[in-house]
């Protein structure tokens, strides 16, 4: 191998691991967006069912 | 401004200045007389090293300050300095075996910068495999907080190790006697644009991380507060 293949493979190397380093994160934070949504939807319907429950007439009064 | 556009320009910010410190790396900087065009390496293996330092030096900070306030913010900010620093240090190993083998003739040689630095990646290796088996708890975050302190007593080591103790690894920025080892005013304009290129890099890259983490850290908190609001909603 000759020095300019070293210095090929040197760079390459530093931009393939910062690339899928990052591709890594936004993965992960796309990932955990959809979690939180979800869970945020849920939230709300089980608050929304809670004040609905709360606001039906007991029955016998 | 919202945090997504701050990431934004700073991720704009990072491409314009990679693209300058390439730009000068490939074609302003002179080559070397002696080592010849694999020392061009050294221009992304020095900020790396530097990135590198700062990350841990922030794990130390991070640790400290959860230590003493106890708020998971200084955690998560610790984590992922751990994180993004163990892949700038991975990079400077690689990088520095990639430039040894054609000057030295070696890959690998037990130098004391060298080895100081292995050591350094190990110790924050350790770090990461104890947070990733201690999980979400509040223990494991603080034996992490008092291992990321330890070990970045480890950063100043490497740092003055060239000074120290006899050793093959170029002392660039500190040299025995003082100053730095770099003869033609372009290459330390290439190394200055360099380092303000990764530095920006680091901070991108941190943020984007530590707003992941503080995601996790939402997420566990939702999922306690829906449990238990489940739990009160079938009784």
């Amino acid at each position: 191998m000759d020095n300019l293949s070293y210095l090929f493979v040197a760079y390459a190397i530093i931009f393939a691991v910062i690339f899928g380093y990052v591709l890594f994160i936004w993965r992960r934070q796309a990932a955990l967006e959809a979690e939180l949504r979800a869970m945020e939807t849920r939230m709300r319907a089980l608050d929304a069912g809670g004040i609905a429950k709360a606001a039906e007439p007991r029955s016998g009064s | 401004m919202n945090g997504r556009a701050v990431r934004l320009g700073l991720g704009l910010i990072t491409l314009a200045l990679m693209l300058a410190a390439l730009y000068m790396v490939f074609v302003y900087v002179p080559t070397e007389a002696d080592q010849g065009i694999v020392q061009r390496i050294f221009y992304f293996h020095v900020p790396c090293a530097w990135v590198a330092f700062a990350s841990f030096a922030l794990v130390a900070i991070a640790g400290i300050f959860y230590l003493w306030l106890g708020q998971q913010v200084w955690d998560d900010l610790g984590y992922a300095a751990a994180e993004t620093g163990m892949v700038f240090c991975t990079l400077v190993l690689v990088t520095g075996s990639i430039w040894a083998k054609p000057i030295w003739g070696a890959w690998w040689t037990w130098d004391s910068r060298l080895t100081t630095t292995l050591i350094l990646w190990l110790l924050y290796g350790g770090y990461l495999m104890l947070r990733a088996m201690a999980g979400d708890s509040e223990q494991g975050a603080r034996f992490g907080a008092v291992v990321g302190i330890v070990a970045a007593i480890d950063v100043p080591i490497v740092i003055v190790s060239v000074r120290l103790w006899r050793t093959i690894h170029p002392a660039v920025l500190v040299t025995r006697q003082g100053g730095h080892g770099l003869e033609d005013p372009r290459m330390v304009a290439t190394l200055l644009v360099s380092l303000a290129a990764f530095t920006a890099l680091f901070i991108w890259i941190l943020c984007l991380r530590f707003v992941t983490l503080r995601m996790h850290t939402r997420l566990g908190a939702l999922a306690r507060s829906l449990a238990l609001a489940e739990a009160a909603a079938q009784d």
